[in-house]
């Protein structure tokens, strides 16, 4: 890799030792993927992925602490993934001793990102690119961010540029303020290499077609036709919302850092057909590949007739506007079952400052009113405790299913579940 | 016996037996559980992957195509290694994925007692010939030999 004066006086040390190492792992990680150059971060702020205090992760605090103590901070201000735990959430004893075990260096850790750089208290969400949050990237920006659904989300939504890059790399990018220059980052890296023929009669659920792609496309660059039938062309509050949720499935279930959504997406309505490259695969999707999808998830509870005790809704977290549209369709399936309240504990989750914004609204009281809990905690970091991997809790994400032992429902059926109408 | 040349990310030898998953290996799904309790022959624990469900991963050739899953990826696995509950050596059949690409040169750089060599580009035929249960053996250059 060629380096400028700066960055090879940084890589010999100029900066010190720790910048130096940090500047030598991104060259590694770099030359891993023949990268010829690196690139500056353009991006205002970063997203990492690491917001957890999990105590047996102790060799990355050390690593912080080497950070912090030589000066090698971001230079970016940095959002981060949600917080592992929510007083709100009702736990039993045993939970919450497993909670205080398991996130032991929470505060210690939180403290170690105020450090480094965080943008303020409350930037804890996996959904960093809300509005009220406030970290949107610009269209064609260079990123150094972590968290898979953020990074499909800004590649794929908002047209910036962005690797899937790990935990700890994310932070280093920001700390040499360059990334090496390969795959996503490059025009070649954002073709397309399968065409997703979408023949579905009515739109699909976004976390079951997400997962279907992911799965068959693994970390390549799909090409969407026939969504936008479905979608239109207009990348309005639903829509975003929709592929918000379809990318998270896509990353989680595959390895997709970027897809194109023809006659939607910023780049396929710039360049379309364009982007995919001549010798592209192609995988066509209709009802009943979804079905065969969603029939072939394991379903890993003890019990697999077992009646669900808890239900997440949000992973990725929700906008402000899918709040409001599950505070209705909740209102709706609780008073057509007879009932005032939902029938089994039910969470919402969203970035603490779209919960800020939510509170100011009519919906809130009315969310309340049904029962549901509203949080801002991660849903994957609940269900990593052991004491609550037991119970029988289901999802409508794919994310959650995959690295937990939560059940997918799809939306309607979830909906049915809470509100009584369905067992 | 067959010989298979692939490109080293991360340089080194060993010998170990080998553990195969022909789908993507899913890191944070397959080394939580491990991670979090203290289990040191690190079972895997992605209930979607059934060619490793349950197999200690600690100590193996850990084959696969690539990594796949959430971008705490590269940090698990670092954060794996830190513990000593790493596989032997990572063997990949096609070019290496930038999460795995990032823990194994995160664990090659800020750790000094652990080497664990990464092969990539191994090949297609790697992954058709290679069983779970083989002897393994990765030399410097890339060359893995599975007998």
């Amino acid at each position: 890799m060629k380096l400028d004066e700066r960055q090879q006086a940084i890589l010999n040390g100029s900066e010190g030792d720790v910048k130096a190492k940090v500047m030598k792992t991104l060259v590694m990680y770099g030359d891993a993927f023949g990268a010829e150059k690196m690139v500056p971060v353009t991006g205002k702020y970063n997203h990492l992925v690491t917001s957890f205090g999990l105590s047996v992760m102790s060799e990355m605090y050390s690593l912080m602490d080497k950070l912090i103590e030589a000066g090698a901070v971001s230079e970016q201000k940095f959002s981060v993934d949600p917080r592992p735990i929510d007083k709100n959430i009702p736990t039993n004893l045993m939970q919450k001793l497993f909670f205080k075990i398991m996130y032991s260096k929470q505060e210690s850790y939180e403290n170690q990102l105020n450090k480094l750089g965080l943008m303020d208290k409350n930037a804890f969400t996996c959904a960093c690119y809300f509005d009220e949050v406030g970290n949107k990237p610009q269209k064609g920006e260079v990123l150094s961010w972590a968290e898979s659904s953020a990074v499909v989300y800004a590649n794929s939504v908002l047209g910036a540029r962005c690797n899937r890059n790990s935990g700890i790399i994310d932070l280093f990018g920001s700390v040499a303020g360059y990334v090496p220059y390969f795959g996503l980052l490059t025009d070649e890296g954002r073709k397309a290499t399968w065409i997703i023929e979408v023949k579905c009669e009515k739109l699909p659920q976004a976390q079951i077609l997400g997962s279907a792609v992911g799965m068959r496309v693994m970390e390549e660059v799909p090409y969407i036709k026939g969504l936008d039938k479905h979608l239109g062309n207009e990348l309005n509050e639903n829509v975003c919302s929709y592929l918000k949720n379809f990318g998270a499935a896509t990353a989680s279930n595959g390895a997709v850092g970027l897809y194109h959504i023809e006659g939607l997406t910023p780049e396929a309505v710039e360049h379309g057909q364009s982007l995919i490259k001549s010798d592209a695969k192609i995988y066509v999707i209709d009802d009943a590949e979804l079905e065969r999808v969603y029939k072939q998830y394991p379903c890993i509870w003890k019990d697999v007739s077992a009646k669900p005790a808890m239900c997440f809704i949000g992973c990725p977290h929700l906008s402000i506007h899918e709040l409001k549209e599950w505070t209705e369709k909740i209102e709706e399936g609780i008073k057509k079952n007879n009932r005032s309240k939902v029938a089994l504990t039910t969470v919402l989750t969203s970035a603490p400052a779209v919960i800020e914004a939510f509170e100011k609204t009519e919906y809130a009281q009315r969310l309340k009113n049904t029962g549901v809990i509203l949080s801002y905690i991660c849903p994957l970091m609940f269900m990593n405790n052991p004491q609550c991997g037991k119970m029988p809790v289901i999802t409508n994400s794919n994310k959650l299913r995959t690295y937990t032992s939560a059940r997918y429902r799809t939306d309607d059926e979830v909906l049915g579940i809470i509100t009584g109408g369905e067992k | 016996m067959r010989e298979f040349k692939g490109r080293p990310v991360v340089p080194g030898q060993c010998k170990a037996t080998a553990l195969v998953s022909h789908k993507g290996f899913n890191t944070l799904a397959s080394f939580q559980k491990s991670l979090m309790f203290n289990d040191k022959t690190a079972k895997c624990s992605d209930q979607n992957n059934c060619d490793l469900y349950e197999k200690p991963m600690a100590k193996t050739a850990l084959c696969m195509p690539q990594t796949i899953g959430s971008t705490t990826g590269g940090l698990v696995l670092f954060s794996a290694a830190a513990m000593g509950r790493q596989p032997a050596c990572m063997l990949f059949s096609q070019p290496i994925d930038s999460l795995a690409a990032a823990g194994c040169i995160l664990t090659d750089v800020w750790l000094d007692d652990v080497n664990m060599p990464t092969i990539d580009n191994l090949g297609e035929e790697f992954l058709e010939y290679v069983k779970t249960g083989m002897s393994i053996t990765v030399k410097e250059d890339g060359t893995v030999i599975a007998e």
